[in-house]
């Protein structure tokens, strides 16, 4: 048959070129997209030589697909946006622990896996937007206090199911306990303007628009909109600066556990936290940078400082499917 | 009395046998998931989220059920059968919002409508800061986003159903004194059912694997549930025992289906195609027709388009670059094979059940349709692990036992795994025109072929598939344009540089960049108008 023979022929010549390709080319696969990686990549590749190959997608596939590829996977390195979703990689034995002093001075503790087995890359916080037509800075204080009912009709969420909102809720729950944190979230409901929104641009715009008046939302996405719309009447409030702190979630890598060239996969996340790549990475997408020794670009200091929630960031995982839940049960699709 | 089985017909059984198993295969990972059960994530569904998702998915699927009936029907009969002005272009325009993506249109639609969007904004500029619209992210914003670009499956068919119909029985109907309205409903329309089926079908379960689309409404259907289970529990188990239980109910309504048509009758064509127009409109009736063929063709695909136009030239065009040239030249490829591939798949169902219509082919073809229902990255995570299975148990050690220096995977990220995806995702979708196609050639003529001493072999050549061209066109046409809207799949399976234009849509649209995503979203469209303008062309009437 000769369907059969060229299929032969075919494979053959898949794994000839797939033996090709790995003499010095690291495999990353990337749940922070294509546009947020490429130029960090590129300046590495225009360093070192070393070519970077990359495939993008949600996190959970990528990491059935790490889990199903086993052994014998081509992937190097894992990325992903989220501390639940890195905690996550690191309890389904993804990632290979990685001893780095160069890690270990750039990044500070709180932004690192206990275990070694990842490292924070850039900061993003969860905070307070608020319509400056609307609503004076001094009315508003914490996350809690938009459960209030002075903000009935006047709230904005974006939906549950974003991994972003389940790492606050996760990490309210260990601050504030789940009693507390079930009445919250109640009151934040009660308070809604309009159906949750399916992202956080779409929330920011709604403020803009009038209606509402407050939303919860990542930093970056009120950097672009500000950028693209530089009168935007929308600002960003720091909450809880009297107690626990702003909601900071982090983007970051590890090495995976069956990685072909664990040494070259390595000196790629170590120059990932240097200064050089830190400023792209962080820069590109507005985010902070996770190296502390570093500025946030102006745009982004132009913020303000503000004192961020230290909570171990594996908190948001271990406590992710109990937020998850806890939202599906009050009603916050 | 029992005939002897020739091997021809082993042949086709056979053949039809293959095509299911192709199909199993990833169906039967879903079902390895319900070898134990996560009992704390199945009772927190049960008791807080599944009533409420059958309940939201039920009216999804009778809402876009009836609205693409309504649609494509009416238009398909307008287009196919009467003269209006503007019917020329209507005819073959009315398919152009199947180069939508249903992701798309979603995003352009709350974009456009929302409270914060233009018209919004405008309206309240004009009547105040009060003034609402009915608010787009709804039940009714779903079902009318979800009807304006599926429609198209059921206008497709029904159109070629209606022109295949031929003069003759109309006439004849008009003749026995029915009026042209009893002549739709008593005639036209039962003889067009099963190509009006087979296209509802297509759209609902579009509608029940679509993802893309209702999280911009944010819209929970069982759908978001499999993937919320996943990303959010990443229980991959419940997951997919959640998929299978989708699948199953898709399977009973595809059973349904079928055996209802079993019991209406199928007509062969008529012999003499139409020529001309049945019922020439005129005055206000004609004004209307055409009103109306072009406010769906604006709602469903200018307007859209035109928002698309508006923010790439506000903001997206600065993305464009030589990385697009590969990212289309990709997309076509990977369209283009896949479409091959799964057509000549299916025309080899499609024969396999007319030439040996007994229970276990009939089986065997039904479950080769399935895949269609499978939300996309459900029905990958299931050839992902089947493949991975192949690399790790077989193919590494057949490397190393032959001596590779490094022994790799070599199916799991190839292209042949991708294609393989696609085959079985779109199989139905080459299917339903192939078979409705098929029911218009009558069996005496092959019969005819075969006793003037022609072999199987030419019979197919000669007879079944230059009849059936029109019907491999259409098919061609659908899977070639699904794929290049397709995403999940494409994402989790595509080989390293594959990037497609859904792949940069999903890069964009996950980061909220809607704006920016007009870019790929655009090409995409342009990409697809070209295929489906020359392909309705050709079927049109002269």
């Amino acid at each position: 048959m000769s369907f059969t023979r060229n299929l032969v022929v075919l494979s053959l010549a898949l794994s000839a070129f797939t033996s090709v390709a790995q003499a010095k080319e690291l495999v990353v696969y990337s749940s922070r997209q294509d546009h947020l990686i490429k130029p960090v990549f590129e300046m590495y590749t225009e360093k070192t030589g070393v070519k970077i190959s990359y495939i993008t997608d949600r996190e959970a596939p990528l990491m059935a697909r790490l889990r199903a590829e086993g052994a014998n996977t081509p992937a190097d390195m894992f990325m992903t946006v989220d501390a639940g979703n890195l905690w996550q990689a690191e309890e389904q034995g993804l990632f290979q622990p990685v001893q780095s002093d160069t890690i270990e001075q750039n990044i500070p503790e709180h932004l690192r896996s206990s275990n070694d087995m990842w490292t924070g890359l850039s900061l993003r916080a969860r905070t307070i937007a608020y319509s400056t037509e609307r609503v004076k800075p001094e009315e508003l204080s914490t996350y809690e206090a938009l459960a209030d009912e002075n903000w009935k009709g006047r709230v904005c969420l974006r939906t549950a199911k974003k991994v972003y909102n389940q790492s606050l809720v996760a990490t309210m729950l260990e601050s504030i306990g789940e009693e507390k944190t079930t009445e919250v979230i109640q009151g934040w409901l009660a308070n809604l303007a309009t159906p949750v929104f399916s992202d956080d641009t779409a929330l920011l715009k709604a403020i803009d628009a009038g209606q509402c008046d407050v939303g919860i939302v990542n930093s970056y996405y009120f950097g672009r909109l500000q950028k693209a719309e530089p009168d935007v009447k929308v600002k960003l409030f720091w909450p809880n600066q009297q107690d626990r702190g702003v909601h900071v979630n982090i983007s970051g890598a590890g090495v995976t556990k069956h990685a072909k060239q664990p040494e070259e996969a390595i000196k790629l996340l170590e120059w990932m936290t240097t200064e050089e790549a830190q400023r792209i990475f962080a820069d590109v997408n507005m985010e902070f940078p996770a190296n502390q020794a570093l500025d946030s670009s102006p745009e982004v200091a132009a913020w303000g400082d503000f004192k961020a929630d230290n909570v171990s960031i594996e908190v948001a995982g271990r406590h992710q499917p109990e937020a998850i839940m806890l939202m599906d049960r009050l009603g916050w699709n | 009395m029992a005939r002897p089985i020739t091997a021809h017909k082993l042949r086709w059984q056979l053949t039809a046998y293959l095509a299911a198993a192709l199909v199993l295969m990833p169906l039967m990972v879903l079902l390895f998931s319900w070898q134990d059960i996560d009992h704390q994530i199945w009772s927190h569904l049960l008791q807080t989220q599944l009533s409420r998702l059958i309940g939201n998915t039920l009216w999804l699927v009778v809402g876009v059920g009836t609205g693409v009936v309504l649609l494509g029907v009416s238009l398909a009969w307008l287009t196919s059968l009467c003269e209006f002005p503007g019917r020329r272009w209507l005819d073959w325009a009315l398919m152009l919002p199947f180069a939508i993506p249903a992701y798309v249109l979603a995003f352009v639609m709350v974009g456009l409508l929302d409270f914060s969007g233009p018209l919004q904004t405008l309206l309240r500029g004009w009547f105040g800061s009060d003034f609402r619209l009915p608010p787009i992210r709804s039940t009714g914003g779903v079902i009318l986003t979800l009807v304006l670009v599926f429609y198209p499956y059921v206008y497709m068919l029904a159109r070629s159903a209606f022109m295949a119909q031929g003069r003759g029985l109309m006439e004849a109907s008009r003749i026995l004194g029915q009026t042209p309205w009893q002549g739709f409903w008593r005639v036209a329309v039962p003889m067009a059912r099963p190509a009006i089926s087979a296209g509802t079908a297509l759209a609902i379960m579009e509608t029940l694997a679509d993802f893309g689309a209702v999280s911009v409404f944010n819209y929970d259907t069982f759908t978001t549930a499999i993937y919320k289970t996943w990303y959010g529990f990443f229980s991959l188990q419940s997951a997919t025992q959640l998929a299978s239980l989708l699948l199953l109910f898709v399977f009973l309504a595809l059973f349904v289906e079928r055996h209802a048509q079993g019991r209406s009758k199928r007509f062969p064509a008529n012999d003499k195609p139409r020529k001309g127009a049945l019922y020439r409109l005129s005055g206000p009736l004609a004004w209307l027709a055409s009103s109306y063929c072009l406010l769906i063709l604006s709602i469903a695909f200018i307007i859209p388009v035109g928002q698309l136009l508006y923010w790439l030239l506000s903001s997206g065009i600065a993305d464009l670059d030589s990385r697009y040239w590969s990212l289309i030249q990709n997309t076509l490829l990977l369209g283009g094979v896949a479409a091959l591939m799964t057509v000549t798949v299916a025309i080899l169902l499609v024969l396999a059940q007319r030439l040996q219509p007994i229970r276990r082919v009939r089986t065997a073809v039904a479950t080769a349709n399935l895949g269609y229902a499978l939300p996309g990255s459900v029905l990958a995570v299931g050839i992902m692990f089947f493949f991975s299975f192949l690399d790790n148990q077989l193919v590494v050690p057949l490397q190393a036992w032959m001596g590779a220096a490094s022994p790799a995977p070599i199916l799991l990220g190839s292209l042949f795994a991708l294609l393989l995806a696609y085959l079985i995702r779109f199989m139905a979708v080459a299917y339903g025109p192939l078979d409705t196609s098929l029911a218009r050639i009558r069996p005496s003529l092959p019969e005819a072929a075969q006793s003037l001493g022609q072999s199987g072999w030419r019979v197919f050549w000669r007879i079944y598939v230059p009849l059936l061209l029109p019907g491999i066109l259409s098919a061609a046409l659908l899977v070639f344009v699904d794929v290049l809207k397709e995403m999940p799949a494409t994402l989790l399976m595509r080989p390293f540089g594959w990037d497609t234009l859904a792949v940069r849509i999903h890069a964009l649209t996950s980061e909220g960049e809607w704006t920016r995503a007009s870019l790929p979203a655009l090409t995409l469209v342009l990409v697809g108008l070209a295929p489906v303008i020359v392909l309705i062309r050709r079927s049109g009437r002269r």
